[in-house]
């Protein structure tokens, strides 16, 4: 049923996305766009979220302080992106409570990389170079995703994302310059990161369901395929400056559905170690709001005393 | 109308945070060399072994707790508290690279050879070659995390201690200890008023946020005698006028901890203190048995590759 | 399960002496303190001197008559939609 004034909007809602305008918190939205807004950007941040565990893994065991500075403050930086992404879908009218539930029950996806174990030293360099790269190549792009709060949280997050890149290859490229070991270190890390990496573009065009409507909402700018052959593109030189061959390019897509509904290596203690953190936590959430509430409830008393006095 | 005035990032709430770009993406603990351009001579009359042991202790206590600190990492109640703890580890991490390097450089006899060649810089022979023994750090520091109740009243009680120590060590006659003193100030406030805040928070939360404070702050105040007691090292440096005799901040330290303890309405505990093994403890080298555990963890990969460079 | 979710804050920052206090972001927090605490290390890196405002987003009364939308009044509504107005539908494998 459509009536007059659903036409407006959607005529109001249409001309905007065509005229390559931002779409805003109190706009009205076709549900779809809504639903699919949620449902990526929720993705995204819990990919944020679920993204610091390989990694933080090696906080503790970083070989220098300076590269443990540097790890600790990108996990750090992980964090926030996922916070500045949790309240671009509560303007949406989505809790990060909710979102974090969503999670933990596996009714909402993550990114399939981080379902990937990191084994050594050389994997956070690695998953800088590779795994933020190619985030960093689906990620631009967003920086002119149609909805606004979206597109403005990207842009923060483009910004430190591409020196989450540049300390991956740096690192690398500090450990070529090191020992045997370490060089075979590198280059076992990209053999194992390579192809998860391309698989983080998503399914083939032929195979993606949800490509050509995000596409004409301006929510998603360009399809998986054209984005995974430009990271191909620009990694090629980058490899070559290492000094790492690059394993070839033929994705085994049936890894890639195993992974992404739940059988990858890590998937279960990836949710497992978020639920226990959010769990482990719930009782200082509480206290913290059991705490402000009575210092509310201790204001109106000595305001309520005040005025008796006055009397 | 000037340059200025057609500066395109006017509106840009970020324009004035920026120190540079790789402070932005990194934090300011992450400098190649965090001493340059500072002058290293060992004031006149200052023994430089016992300047570099004295550096050790205030180090090795920054470095032990921020790896402490650092298992917190995306295990917090929430995302900004996450951030918070990454921030305090942070600002401990780059403390400890200022004091390593100072120790190494007052007296390059403490930090532990390493094969020839090796391009291991001497903050990081230090981190990750010495042996427990070797560590100087107070044994506050080392203990396993409990919960976030322990966590936030082991801050509250370190950063008490260390607060009243910087304010008071930015007057040493060492001008690098004093610079790293005045550095560190602002950021062992921000540490203790972050803490202060929790403490109080979780002692008038809810009956389970109170018990686990009560519980956490009596597992720790046996340790807190520790932090007080005089070592030869201090003394000797105190008299200097290079380092700072513990015991002398205890007035302070007390008035603060009661301000603290009487807004949350908790009983300053009655308990003796950790017992050292024939009077030595952490500023001996005498530790937990959990420090040499946290070690084998810390300095594994580093260890693996004594030749390999980072 | 009881929700203990703090409340959300929208936070405003003035980078520099001259400039308007400007919307970066938000964030939860139990209360006012604490929302000024997070805010500093979550969008300053505790940069000093950065003046910071912080206010509870359901505080913030909206006005846009340009942005259209029959679930918000045209002038003083709220700024979001209520985090309970949305059902968040169970997503299928997609990338």
């Amino acid at each position: 049923m459509t009536s007059a004034v659903d036409t407006d909007l959607q005529a109001g809602f249409d001309a905007t996305i065509a005229a390559g305008d931002r779409i805003e918190p109190r706009d009205w939205m076709p549900e779809g766009y809504r639903r699919t807004l949620v449902r990526q950007i929720a993705q995204h941040a819990h990919s944020e979220i679920i993204g610091m565990q390989p990694e933080g893994n090696w906080i503790t065991r970083a070989p220098s302080l300076r590269r443990k500075a540097i790890l600790l403050a990108k996990v750090q930086d992980e964090a926030g992106h996922g916070l500045y992404l949790y309240s671009a879908c509560e303007t949406l009218g989505v809790s990060r409570e909710d979102l974090t539930r969503q999670l933990i029950a596996g009714a909402q996806k993550y990114s399939s990389i981080f379902n990937y174990p990191a084994l050594s030293y050389a994997d956070v360099g690695t998953i800088g170079w590779l795994v933020d790269g190619a985030a960093i190549c689906n990620q631009v792009p967003l920086c002119r995703t149609s909805y606004g709060p979206y597109g403005r949280s990207m842009i923060r997050i483009c910004k430190e994302e591409s020196f989450h890149q540049r300390q991956g290859f740096e690192l690398l490229a500090t450990m070529m310059r090191g020992t045997d070991e370490q060089r075979a270190m590198v280059q076992e890390s990209v053999d194992r990161f390579w192809k998860p990496a391309l698989m983080m573009f998503g399914p083939p065009d032929s195979q993606s369901s949800n490509t050509e409507q995000s596409m004409a909402w301006g929510i998603k700018r360009h399809t998986n395929d054209e984005l995974r052959e430009r990271f191909i593109e620009m990694t090629a030189p980058q490899a070559a400056a290492l000094g790492v061959t690059l394993p070839d390019n033929d994705l085994d897509w049936d890894e890639f559905w195993t992974v992404v509904k739940g059988g990858g290596p890590c998937s279960a203690q990836r949710i497992a170690h978020r639920k226990r953190a959010y769990d482990d936590g719930a009782w200082v959430r509480e206290a913290a709001m059991a705490f402000a509430q009575s210092e509310v409830d201790g204001l109106a008393q000595r305001v309520s005393r005040d005025q008796e006095a006055d009397r | 109308m000037t340059d200025h005035d057609l500066d395109p990032d006017h509106d840009s709430a970020y324009a004035g945070l920026l120190v540079d770009d790789a402070h932005w993406a990194f934090g300011e603990a992450a400098h190649d060399d965090p001493l340059e351009g500072m002058d290293l001579t060992v004031p006149d009359g200052v023994d430089a072994g016992l300047l570099a042991a004295y550096c050790l202790m205030l180090g090795d206590d920054a470095l032990v707790l921020s790896h402490r600190l650092s298992e917190w990492c995306s295990h917090a109640p929430d995302l900004e508290e996450d951030i918070a703890l990454a921030n305090i580890a942070l600002d401990l991490i780059g403390q400890a690279r200022l004091l390593l390097n100072r120790a190494a450089a007052a007296d390059p006899g403490v930090v532990p050879a390493l094969p020839e060649g090796s391009p291991v810089p001497a903050e990081d022979a230090l981190a990750f070659f010495r042996e427990d023994a070797e560590f100087r750090n107070v044994r506050m520091a080392e203990v396993p995390n409990g919960d976030f109740a322990e966590t936030m009243t082991r801050v509250l009680l370190m950063s008490t201690w260390r607060l009243a120590l910087l304010e008071r060590l930015t007057g040493s006659r060492d001008p690098v200890l004093a610079a790293v003193a005045a550095k560190g100030l602002k950021e062992v406030a921000y540490h203790r008023d972050f803490a202060a805040r929790w403490f109080v928070t979780l002692a008038r939360g809810t009956d389970e946020s109170r018990r686990r404070l009560l519980v956490a702050l009596e597992g720790l105040w046996p340790l807190w005698p520790e932090l007080l007691a005089t070592h030869p090292v201090e003394r000797e440096l105190a008299a200097a006028g290079v380092g700072v005799d513990p015991f002398d901040l205890t007035a302070e330290v007390d008035r603060v901890l009661d301000e603290v303890l009487t807004a949350a309405d908790v009983e300053r505990p009655d308990l003796p203190p950790l017992a050292g093994v024939r009077g030595r403890t952490g500023r001996d080298g005498l530790h937990t048995e959990a420090l040499s555990r946290l070690l084998a963890e810390m300095q594994v990969v580093a260890r693996a590759h004594p030749r390999g460079r980072w | 399960m009881t929700s203990s979710e703090w409340p959300l804050y929208e936070v405003f920052v003035r980078s520099k002496r001259g400039l308007n206090h400007v919307h970066v972001g938000s964030l939860h927090a139990p209360d006012d303190a604490m929302a000024l605490r997070h805010a500093r290390d979550v969008y300053t890196r505790r940069s000093e001197g950065v003046s910071i405002w912080v206010v509870r987003s359901d505080a913030i009364t909206a006005s846009s008559p340009d942005e259209k939308d029959p679930m918000f009044a045209p002038s003083g509504d709220k700024v979001y939609r209520h985090p309970t107005f949305y059902e968040i539908p169970d997503d299928v494998p997609h990338m």
